[in-house]
């Protein structure tokens, strides 16, 4: 079972709770695929990855980068059992998808870009800490069912 | 891999940054210390406490030479040929903390630049940090 201090439990459901969940989503899958290249390789059939500008402008892209925010945010409602509430999710990336698990951390970083770049200093070292451990146990918790 | 736009990209985001090393430099290390305390390994010979003067002038080495390194990303071998000995015979740090530096730093870069640190801008420098850290390693093995 994971601990979460008072402070860390505080800081994620803040920054969550500042999200728009329709822009960062986008914003940050698009990163991912710009910054990390090889990750297209999951979306196929999502049209035009050319380069930067059309990835940025691809409505695939946009949907499903909304979905992943929403996904994350019934990590959010249940931090204390996110093992479980993402059972599933780690069976269909595992079994269905094959995703190599390295991705997830790949786009955990890109989030907590996006994240830094709207709140700006007040992104303190700390709140970074505990978002990271956050994600982390998101991470973790995905790769789970994998075998 | 580098392109010519990505390198100028690179070049002239750390000409800007240069006047502000100390802060940037020092914030980078505070963040990586904070998400992950065992980086801090490597400094308990030191005062690390926020903007500490140890922390300040750490801070503004690293992102000094950094930048030194971005003037010519062609001649990274050569510039950093003094740092390559010191990190592989006296320093010895793991090189697998470069990466979460590496990371610190560009959350810094976010936290400063905001939107102006497009996914484009991202990509160029996380490509050359990784690059920098590698030429670092060389003389490791």
């Amino acid at each position: 079972m994971v601990e979460w201090t008072d402070f860390e439990r505080t800081t994620i459901q803040d920054i969550f709770s500042k999200l728009d969940y329709e822009v960062v989503g986008p914003k940050t899958l698009a990163r991912c695929l710009i910054v990390y290249p090889w990750t297209q390789r999951y979306f196929g059939n999502f049209g035009n990855l050319y380069n930067a500008a059309v990835i940025m402008g691809n409505p695939m892209v946009a949907k499903h980068g909304i979905t992943i925010l929403h996904s994350l945010d019934r990590a959010v409602k249940n931090m204390d059992d996110i093992r479980n509430t993402y059972a599933e999710l780690s069976v269909l990336h595992s079994e269905k998808l094959h995703v190599d698990p390295s991705n997830f951390n790949l786009l955990a970083d890109c989030l907590t870009i996006v994240v830094a770049a709207q709140m700006g200093k007040a992104f303190t070292g700390e709140m970074q800490a505990a978002f990271h451990k956050f994600l982390a146990v998101v991470v973790s918790s995905l790769r789970r069912q994998y075998n | 891999m580098l392109s010519k736009k990505e390198r100028e990209l690179i070049s002239e985001i750390w000409g800007r940054l240069t006047p502000v090393a100390e802060d940037i430099g020092a914030e980078a290390l505070l963040r990586m210390f904070a998400s992950f305390p065992g980086t801090k390994t490597y400094f308990s010979h030191l005062d690390i406490s926020f903007r500490s003067a140890h922390l300040l002038s750490h801070g503004k080495k690293i992102v000094l030479a950094i930048a030194e390194g971005a003037k010519d990303i062609s001649q990274l071998t050569v510039t950093l040929a003094p740092l390559q000995t010191l990190h592989a015979y006296q320093l010895r740090i793991d090189p697998t903390n470069f990466k979460l530096f590496s990371h610190c730093m560009l959350v810094t870069l976010a936290c400063h630049m905001g939107e102006d640190f497009t996914p484009t801008a991202h990509a160029a420098m996380d490509k050359y940090l990784s690059a920098f850290a590698a030429v670092l390693a060389e003389k490791y093995r």
